[in-house]
């Protein structure tokens, strides 16, 4: 089992804290399976990968990628890369990301976190690695997104409804838990690279088999593959983590 | 946020994704900083594909850093033919991309002026919702 990069320093009053889902995260993407997909399409003979998380959070999953690049893609030069509509996240994303590489000897290029809608800053066609655990639990449709401030408050009722509208955010999926993922599902063939691999995480309420159909219609071959799951009970996965992707042409 | 970011960003708003003057961002009175690391040449030489060269000679003019060759240097370039010891250009490149970052100030879409603001070094590209 390769370490989990400590978020000691997060506070998780408005945070998401690492739990299940993020687990599996990280033990899908260092599966002997998956690292043997991700080396043979970015390792050290192919172009340096560029790797994005969407709603880094406590930034327990790309620090876990970055510093085991080596295991995950067979090359530590890859450049990583957060986004969070949560301003705390953003800014405690990068110090876990920063404190995981400390001792590190060979570094992954780090470039920071941002503050923004899903992937809505970011050029098309430059990210390769795509990584997504998004807020997937069911609930009342999702207001238009608005963004938060992280400026002082004095006031701690103030402090509290803050806080409590970041952690929804972190976990209120809207209609069937997909109203977030469907919106950054549709962003997928205009961000990702042509190699591009994105990795997202569904519970059961989502239907993944639903998601994965309709992913295998878009125009462009597209594939789409449960590629890690938890919590089996009567025959159902509870969360699990699908690859989306195309077949490169040589 | 490292100068290298900004070879990956553009501005948020739909309306601009199509044109090319929403990349890159412009920064403005940015306050920079300076972060010593060790080169590490095959990283430099491994990310210069990556990057939009002409971008990136845009952003160290305007930011007034050490302007960057016209065109993108050859792997060979980057070390000194005799001792194998790190270029100039490697050791420019690699404090360009590598050691300098935006600590605040902000970033202009130079297709519809808005700026999107810069501090404590992560920049906030969250629009209010009239302009989504
Ligand atoms: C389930 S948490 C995952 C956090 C972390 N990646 C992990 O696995 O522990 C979902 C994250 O997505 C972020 N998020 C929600 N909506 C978002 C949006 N529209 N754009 C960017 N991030 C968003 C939340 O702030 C939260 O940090
Ligand atoms: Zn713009």
């Amino acid at each position: 089992m390769l370490p989990t990069p400590s978020t000691s320093h997060a506070s998780f009053e408005n945070i998401y804290e690492p739990a299940e889902d993020s687990y599996l995260l990280l033990d899908t993407l260092s599966s002997d399976a998956e690292s043997l997909f991700l080396t043979k399409r970015f390792g050290s003979d192919e172009p340096l990968p560029v790797i994005l998380e969407v709603g880094v959070g406590s930034g327990v999953v790309l620090a876990f990628v970055a510093t085991n690049a080596q295991v995950i893609f067979g090359r530590s030069d890859v450049a990583a890369l957060g986004v969070d509509i949560n301003p705390f996240a953003a800014k405690a994303a990068a110090q876990t990301i920063d404190v995981a590489l400390r001792d590190l000897e060979v570094k992954p290029i780090t470039l920071g976190t941002v503050m923004s809608d899903l992937t809505s800053s970011l050029r098309s066609g430059q990210i390769d690695v795509l990584i997504f655990n998004p807020p997937y639990v069911p609930t009342e449709p999702l207001p238009a997104t608005s963004a938060i401030s992280d400026e002082t408050m004095s006031n701690s009722h103030e402090v509290f409804e803050r806080d409590s509208k970041l952690l929804e955010l972190s976990y209120a999926g809207g209609v069937d838990g997909m109203e977030t993922t469907n919106r950054l599902l549709e962003q997928l063939p205009d961000v990702l690279s042509e190699r591009g691999v994105a990795y997202v995480l569904l519970c059961a309420q989502n239907k993944p088999e639903v998601v994965k159909t309709s992913i295998r219609q878009w125009p462009g071959s597209w594939k789409a593959e449960t590629v890690g799951s938890s919590g089996k009970t009567a025959g159902w996965e509870k969360l699990c983590v699908v690859r989306i992707w195309r077949d490169v042409v040589p | 946020m490292k100068i290298l970011t900004l070879n990956f960003l553009c501005c948020a708003r739909k309306t601009c994704k199509s044109s090319p003057a929403s990349f890159p961002l412009h920064p403005k009175e940015a306050s920079l900083e300076q972060i010593e690391t060790d080169i590490n040449a095959l990283f430099i030489k491994n990310i210069l594909p990556r990057l939009d060269w002409e971008a990136m000679k845009t952003l160290t003019i305007e930011l007034g850093l050490p302007a960057l060759p016209t065109e993108p240097p050859s792997p060979e370039a980057l070390e000194d033919p005799d001792s194998g010891e790190p270029s100039q250009t490697l050791k420019d490149l690699h404090q360009l991309l590598m050691e300098t970052s935006i600590e605040s100030g902000a970033l202009r879409c130079g297709n519809c002026d808005h700026e999107y603001a810069v501090k404590e070094g992560i920049a906030n590209f969250l629009l209010p919702s009239h302009m989504v």
